[in-house]
């Protein structure tokens, strides 16, 4: 892993959590993996609505923790939406077969994904955080892995300025 | 392949969809010859701590023993079964592979018809199972980890999808505040045991959506319980589980309710693993009373996962459509839609 380019947001809303994720579904493009980290109630769903919605996923996006993984058709990449809370064994994520899922022309979210962050290639780690104080609040932190967003960083940063923590 | 389907048409259903393996024989799509789940059965295989969903070679041992065991239960042979029917889906699709083609094998060894079935159409017959009395239209509500739906069937095989969840499920919720809490797991009747103790009316936690619609959203009550938490330390842990049951079990009666009035359904029918807790059934039942409705509530181990109800979906869908074919796969994305017999 060569370089780990770091992005600081703050999300006031839901509604800026839901446009953030818009923003990097915009860049995103079959074969990425983007693993949502965060504790229970961070948003990581929320997030998932808001990338699903801007890649044209008109159905509910619902919470994959007991389904495990949703698929949504959209006119380009097929969405998976994953969840690894429910695991306990890295040999069960290697079941879920996320990687071959973002090969076969897909894109892959996955819930608590950083607890298995080696199980995965290039990938785009989005930590989101609470904000004390403001129950609405968020910190999202985007940190991409590997080279796999290497020529895209910079329209990443353009992209989610008006959101900029720093 | 032609069969007739009546009174005595005996059906093996096989589910392998989720966490149970399981097996069952159903005859004429009502009379519950034997049920088998594999939790029940105690194997020499142990798979501790592993989601059996995922790890389908968990259900490809189980599922040669629960089947037996249906059949020894049952006192039949091979040769008296009818159909096989099997969940098509959801689910991941390793573990659905594994149900579907053990029933096409033996659909196929034993020349009788196989019928794919919808693993969320079969759990809208579970309360026929209990209860062959049921009148229709009824209102059912399907609540559990994955799922949260408010389906009215019309008739047997004719449903329509009037409502569910937008985000988290309604057993999810229970899961993940019982973890927060530190109640343990399955969180559902973890929440329900300390929220005997506690006052639901302590805290008023959000009803999202409550008033409009037949949509539900669970998403924002579990994040205002951990943000409550959070900002009182010292808050009363029963308190909070109490709050937080009656703030589900008050979201969903009162759109079932809303669902049964816009229908004009005679009754209501619980289903899932939710359908459990006894906050949602006295509330249900109530409801049913103040509104004139039947109330169907079937036991636990008819509304958690398991194959009589499949048996008794395929009855339904082979007495309506016929076998389906041999080359039917599995289909992990498969949602429940509003359907005429298709």
């Amino acid at each position: 892993m060569r370089s780990t380019p770091s992005l600081s947001l703050r999300a006031s809303t839901v509604d800026d959590t839901l446009a953030v994720a818009a923003a990097l579904a915009g860049l995103a493009r079959a074969g990425d993996v983007v693993l949502l980290a965060g504790e229970m109630g961070t948003g990581k769903t929320t997030f998932a609505q808001g990338f699903g919605r801007a890649m044209g996923v008109d159905e509910p996006i619902t919470s994959p923790t007991f389904t495990l993984v949703h698929s949504y058709p959209t006119a380009g990449p097929t969405l998976h939406h994953a969840d690894l809370y429910r695991l306990e064994h890295m040999s069960e994520v290697a079941d879920l077969a996320l990687g071959e899922l973002a090969e076969f022309h897909g894109i892959v979210l996955v819930e608590w994904g950083d607890v298995a962050a080696g199980a995965f290639g290039d990938h785009v780690v989005v930590r989101l955080g609470h904000v004390d104080g403001d129950d609405a609040a968020r910190t999202v932190v985007l940190t991409a892995v590997g080279g796999a967003w290497a020529r895209r960083w910079g329209a990443l940063v353009e992209a989610t300025a008006e959101w900029c923590d720093q | 392949m032609n069969v007739d389907v009546d009174g005595d048409t005996l059906i093996l259903g096989i589910e392998t969809s989720c966490d149970e393996t399981a097996a069952a024989l159903v005859m004429g799509g009502s009379d519950i010859v034997s049920t088998v789940v594999s939790s029940q059965v105690e194997l020499h295989a142990s798979f501790g701590g592993v989601v059996p969903e995922i790890a389908s070679r968990a259900h490809l041992e189980l599922l040669n023993p629960v089947i037996a065991r249906a059949m020894v239960e049952a006192g039949v042979r091979d040769d008296r079964i009818d159909a096989v029917a099997c969940t098509i889906g959801p689910g991941l699709v390793g573990a659905l592979l594994v149900g579907v083609s053990a029933a096409k094998a033996l659909a196929l060894a034993w020349d009788v018809p196989f019928v794919g079935v919808n693993h969320l159409e079969a759990h809208l017959y579970a309360a026929m199972l209990e209860d062959p009395s049921v009148e229709l239209p009824v209102v059912v509500l399907l609540a559990s980890g994955g799922h949260t739906l408010l389906v009215e069937m019309r008739e047997p095989g004719r449903y329509r999808l009037l409502g569910q969840t937008i985000d988290d499920a309604a057993g999810e919720a229970f899961d993940k505040v019982a973890r927060f809490l530190g109640l343990g797991y399955p969180g559902g009747p973890a929440v329900e045991q300390v929220a005997h103790e506690g006052d639901p009316a302590a805290i008023a936690f959000p009803r999202a959506m409550r008033n409009e619609g037949l949509d539900v959203s669970f998403s924002g009550l579990k994040t205002a319980v951990l943000n409550h938490v959070r900002d009182h330390p010292d808050v009363d842990t029963a308190d909070v589980a109490a709050s937080f049951q009656a703030a589900v079990v008050d979201v969903l009666v009162v759109k079932a309710r809303r669902a049964a009035a816009e229908v004009d359904a005679k009754g209501l029918a619980l289903g899932g693993g939710v359908a459990a807790n006894s906050a949602l059934r006295e509330a249900v039942l109530d409801a049913c009373m103040a509104d004139g409705l039947r109330a169907y509530l079937p036991s636990r181990s008819m509304c958690t996962d398991n194959a009589a109800m499949i048996a008794a979906a395929g009855w339904h869908r082979l007495r309506l459509d016929g076998p389906s074919p041999l080359d039917t796969g599995a289909y992990p994305n498969l949602r429940l839609t509003s359907t005429e017999p298709t």
